[in-house]
């Protein structure tokens, strides 16, 4: 699809706009429909997106699949820190409460960190299935 | 914040936080590292929340500090302090395995990759048997399983990938069945608290979607903990995992389910349902039955000596089963002891089996597919190995001194309670099919000539003294039952005390 002027041209345009919008759908998660997973999934979208008109070789050369694997791992890790943040201060595991001084800002500040993990995560398993499913037949070729 | 207090989080916490670790150091030798401390920590939280349970009772935690029913309670009594022992310390004794067994089985840059499946896999088990909470309880199992179908398909031989994935299609299948008869339940009640749950069905108890769900729920735990009929994933994925995953999943994965069965029916539904208005008992009875004796009478004419044991963990776990259909404090008993014990023994089979695989592959060679033929005179080569089997297989049978003595003790008192003395003929009956395909190996490993040219050649230290521990706990088990059967007995009490 390299060749493909108007795709090359709307693909360059949009991308931006695709990745914007899931930092949208991420912060705006709190008072709207939104949030990590949906967050993860589009900002994904946007990457296979362009993978799809440019080529997997140069879609890998922007986001290489090692970071895609510690995106995966990442994400996970700061969603059980911030449980663990929660034992440190005091409170039980995930115990939001004592992350902050008043605990209302607390529950909001717990839950943009776990958001943020899920969307991390999500976002690095999406790509990286993406990418295994991609890469199937060139393997082959090569070998 | 004082450790002891947070124990039930660390539980599940430790472990879990293990697997991305290991995922982000992209190292065997530091993953390596890393699981294993996780797993050894998770099986010091299991010992402190054991002792803990013997002082205060019953602990119940709040995630996130929101109280139950309306938050997630890790709840912690008898029986799952018991089972949280069994899965970690099985898991603390594997890992250190792990390291030398995978070594021949799994290419060597995957080996984070299998050291971080199996930190989630634990962290999975952990998670079932600890939460008090019924959707909880679905997402750990699925935690726990994909993790599972990974490790199995990681197995050198081809046919693994098949057996992962006929165990996919099974595995999520049950768990499909599971999170329907959960939402029905919570159809019906409006929480998803175990304890919450149990008391509210007392009131909707013979509505029919309570019975939708009770059927949905044992169906789809039954295909997980392989109940016979139900048991098709489960010999080729033994068989064809790499030997130090077929020795934790045999261990854990089957004893996980069963305890997830036993909660539901005696803490959810409750015992009058189950037992006195439906005809559960006699179904499991006969189901029981099926395994005992179908499945040890398929292990005789294996060809395979990891299929051979396959085979005969589906006929076991028709033991611990048939526990459960006596609706008594004895036969609850029998059914957590035996699969305790049994666990205890098919891990220490494994784990020899495992060693005996790459003592026989020697240096770099293909590992072969263990049929019968190749264990000629194998005693000579291997003595401990073959000794060790030969010990875990006596508490197979049931021989007196081993661990399988006393659940299977347990069992026949249950029987006889009910004076129902032709269940312990057919618990005797069964155990002969056990001495058959155990004396299998004993004939051909001790009393076939070797073959010409072969020397002594004992599987290395590192999985031979993992493995023997497990031997000597199916021992140590056998004649000192205090810890083993008071666990199950002050849990079974507990459990028939609540159910009623």
């Amino acid at each position: 699809m390299e060749n493909n002027l108007v795709l090359r041209v709307v693909g360059k345009l949009l991308i931006p706009f695709i990745l914007l919008f899931a930092v949208y759908v991420q912060f705006h998660g709190d008072f709207g429909p939104g949030g990590g997973f949906q967050a993860g999934v589009i900002f994904a979208a946007g990457i296979v997106f362009y993978a799809i008109i440019f080529g997997l070789d140069q879609a890998r050369r922007i986001v290489p699949d090692r970071l895609v694997e510690t995106m995966l791992a990442l994400g996970v890790l700061i969603y059980a820190g911030v449980g663990v943040a929660g034992l440190f201060l005091g409170g039980n595991f995930l115990d939001y409460f004592v992350l902050d001084r008043n605990p209302v800002h607390g529950q909001h500040r717990g839950i943009f960190w776990v958001e943020v993990g899920v969307a991390i995560t999500v976002c690095g398993v999406m790509l990286k299935i993406f990418y295994m499913f991609a890469s199937r037949g060139q393997r082959e070729e090569d070998a | 914040m004082s450790l002891s207090a947070h124990l039930p989080a660390l539980q599940v916490v430790l472990p879990l936080l293990s697997a991305p670790l290991a995922v982000l150091l992209r190292h065997g030798g530091l993953a390596f590292a890393i699981v294993t401390a996780g797993a050894w920590a998770a099986f010091a939280a299991a010992i402190g929340l054991w002792l803990q349970v013997g002082e205060v009772g019953t602990i119940s935690y709040h995630i996130g500090s929101w109280a139950p029913p309306w938050g997630i309670e890790y709840r912690v009594d008898r029986l799952a302090s018991f089972i949280l022992l069994l899965v970690s310390g099985t898991a603390a004794i594997v890992l250190p395995y792990s390291r030398a067994s995978i070594e021949r089985e799994i290419p060597r840059d995957l080996h984070y990759l299998y050291y971080a499946m199996f930190g989630l896999c634990l962290a999975g088990l952990l998670g079932i048997t600890i939460t008090g909470d019924a959707f909880n309880v679905f997402v750990f199992l699925e935690i726990s399983s994909l993790s599972t179908y990974v490790l199995i398909a990681l197995g050198r031989d081809r046919r693994a990938l098949a057996a992962s994935y006929r165990y996919l299609i099974m595995g999520t299948i049950g768990a499909t069945f599971f999170v329907i008869g959960i939402g029905f339940l919570y159809l019906m009640t409006g929480t998803l608290n175990i304890v919450d749950l149990g008391e509210r069905l007392r009131a909707v108890q013979d509505s029919r979607p309570v019975l939708v769900a009770l059927a949905f729920i044992t169906v789809g735990v039954s295909l997980k903990l392989a109940l016979f009929p139900l048991h098709q994933w489960l010999p080729n994925a033994y068989t064809y995992a790499p030997s130090a995953v077929t020795a934790f999943l045999a261990a854990t994965a089957t004893k996980v389910s069963i305890y997830v069965l036993i909660r539901f029916w005696f803490s959810v539904f409750g015992e009058t349902l189950i037992f006195h208005k439906l005809p559960l008992p006699q179904l499991m009875l006969g189901l029981s039955l099926a395994a005992m004796f179908a499945a040890s009478f398929i292990a005789i004419f294996q060809d395979n000596l990891k299929r051979m044991f396959a085979y005969s963990s589906v006929g076991q776990i028709g033991y611990i089963t048939l526990g459960l259909s006596f609706d008594s404090v004895h036969g609850l008993t029998a059914s957590i002891v035996h699969l305790f014990n049994h666990g205890m023994a098919k891990a220490a089979i494994f784990l020899l089996i495992g060693g005996m695989v790459v003592g026989l592959a020697g240096r770099g060679a293909v590992s072969p597919v263990l049929t019968f033929d190749k264990l000629a005179g194998l005693a000579k080569r291997m003595p401990l190995t073959c000794f060790g089997i030969v010990l875990a297989g006596l508490s197979l049978i049931g021989v007196p001194g081993t661990a399988g003595f006393v659940s299977k003790w347990y069992l026949i008192v249950a029987a006889l309670e009910q004076g129902q003395f032709w269940i312990v003929g057919a618990i005797l009956l069964s155990s002969l099919l056990a001495v058959a395909y155990v004396w299998r190996f004993v004939e051909v490993a001790y009393f076939h000539a070797a073959p010409e040219g072969s020397g002594k050649q004992e599987a290395p230290l590192g999985l031979l003294i993992p493995a023997w521990l497990m031997v000597i706990a199916t021992t140590w088990f056998g004649l000192d039952t205090s810890f083993t059967v008071g666990s199950a007995l002050e849990a079974a009490q507990q459990l028939v005390r609540v159910g009623k």
